[in-house]
């Protein structure tokens, strides 16, 4: 039986980490391999490098991240943010990433997915989705509405309607985040992320609003997820991934134990 | 010399550096020569069996890796290599390079596991329960789990070349042991610890089963 995944995300900008792990000492770890080697050891079983990094000419700073990543971390890894074309996502899995994350890239030219999947196998394209609830509407009959820039540009397509069609594109693996969830710590948006996972046949990971243990287990049980994207409940030692899995796995839900 | 053989089937930076973090010497390669005189041949590979095998063919690979094999020389195979390695596939109505007898199917749609409704492809971690001692195996920590990424699995003629089957819908051979052969499904160079292990334990395994 297949374990559900959990999944530390790392926000890089420019080569460092904008959360670094606080440990208890409080030394605060920047560097994202030493963070990637940590969560690797602590029993992460993938993990997610999200490059803020504004210009694309500090591009190749990432793919050094990238590169030294995987000579450290030996479980898969992906990496998103500003990918925008096939030569873009080659550097990303030639450096050892084993997926490339599409987001505002595949909503302005939603060839990029099948032209990726074509390229490097569907297995490596993941679908990046920013998602806020609207309310339903004839537009939006699903209620809820892809979103770019951090959520303040609303693109008129219903985020149902996109999960599809991105499957049907050739798209791999779906990232839903709710900017509405994000950054709250008050638990995913649930109704949200099952309506996702239910109509599509590739997995789901579901990202925004982890605060707490119990979270997780709502998402990947009632939330009807594949996997569950963590970060500040982590990163600043609030709680430790195998504390996470003991809890999950206590509760029925199938983690990995042993690493 | 390990040769990781280069078909053009995805990526296979990832097998080369798990394989130097390990300590072995060891070449991304599809030169004759290289083959030859390697000790050992790991068989990677991401993509789908009918491009795979149109690309083998075209480089003589297909081949180079039939007389590797029958000469004795131990050869891993990792995800779409241990497809190919059977006689036939489902994927792209392929007909492969037979070293194994069996097939390879599509898992079947929909896949159920009780009441929950399974996605393909099968990807993640899962189980794998070792059904043969072999040297490849030895070590590693019962309850490990292995990162898989697949639509089809390989279904040998013969029960007893089954090393591990893993469970999602149905039970399956996730590793296939067949003379100096080793052939996984999932890809141990993804999979953390115990995925080392294994391949550590093929890099110094003489090809004998037993």
């Amino acid at each position: 039986m297949l374990s559900k995944r959990i999944i530390p995300c790392l926000d890089v900008r420019a080569g460092r980490t904008t959360k670094g792990i606080k440990f208890k000492d409080n030394i605060d770890i920047g560097d994202p391999v030493e963070m990637a080697r940590y969560y690797y050891e602590e029993g992460a079983d993938e993990i997610v490098f999200y490059d803020i990094t504004a210009s694309s000419d500090k591009r190749d700073i990432m793919i050094d991240v990238v590169r030294r990543v995987a000579e450290e971390i030996f479980i898969p890894f992906s990496v998103g943010g500003g990918i925008r074309t096939v030569e873009d996502m080659r550097a990303v899995l030639l450096a050892g990433a084993e997926k490339v994350s599409v987001n505002t890239a595949a909503i302005q030219n939603p060839e990029i997915i099948p032209e990726g999947a074509k390229a490097f196998g569907s297995q490596c394209i993941v679908l990046g989705m920013d998602v806020k609830k609207v309310g339903e509407s004839a537009k939006i009959p699903s209620g809820y509405e892809m979103v770019i820039h951090g959520g303040r540009t609303y693109m008129g397509i219903d985020a149902l309607w996109w999960a599809k069609e991105a499957e049907n594109l050739g798209a791999g693996e779906i990232c839903l985040n709710s900017i509405d969830a994000d950054g709250t710590q008050e638990g995913y948006e649930l109704t949200l992320t099952s309506l996702i996972s239910e109509a599509v046949n590739i997995p789901v990971i579901a990202s925004g609003g982890a605060g707490k243990p119990e979270h997780l287990y709502d998402v990947l049980s009632a939330g009807k997820a594949d996997a569950a994207l963590i970060a500040s409940m982590v990163h600043y030692g609030y709680y430790h991934i195998k504390d996470i899995k003991s809890y999950l796995s206590e509760k029925g839900v199938k983690v990995r134990l042993n690493w | 010399m390990i040769a990781i053989i280069d078909y053009k089937a995805g990526n296979l930076t990832s097998v080369e550096r798990a394989v130097r973090k390990l300590g072995y010497p060891c070449k991304v390669t599809n030169k004759a020569g290289d083959i030859k005189s390697a000790e050992r041949i790991i068989f990677p590979g991401v993509g789908a069996a009918g491009q795979a095998m149109a690309d083998l063919k075209a480089l003589g690979l297909d081949n180079l890796i039939r007389e590797a094999f029958l000469g004795g020389k131990p050869i891993l195979g990792i995800c779409l290599g241990t497809q190919i390695i059977f006689e036939y596939s489902e994927e792209n109505d392929t007909t492969c390079l037979g070293l194994v007898p069996g097939r390879v199917r599509l898992f079947p749609q929909p896949l159920m596991e009780g009441d929950t409704r399974l996605k393909i492809p099968h990807m993640g971690w899962n189980g794998m329960k070792i059904v043969r001692p072999h040297p490849v195996f030895s070590g590693v920590e019962a309850g490990s789990e292995f990162y898989f990424v697949h639509s089809y699995y390989p279904v040998p003629t013969d029960d007893n070349y089954i090393a591990g089957l893993t469970g999602y819908g149905l039970e399956f051979a996730s590793a296939v042991a067949y003379k100096n052969l080793v052939a996984l499904q999932c890809h141990p160079e993804k999979s953390g610890r115990g995925g080392l292990k294994v391949l550590d334990n093929f890099c110094r395994w003489d090809g004998y089963a037993q």
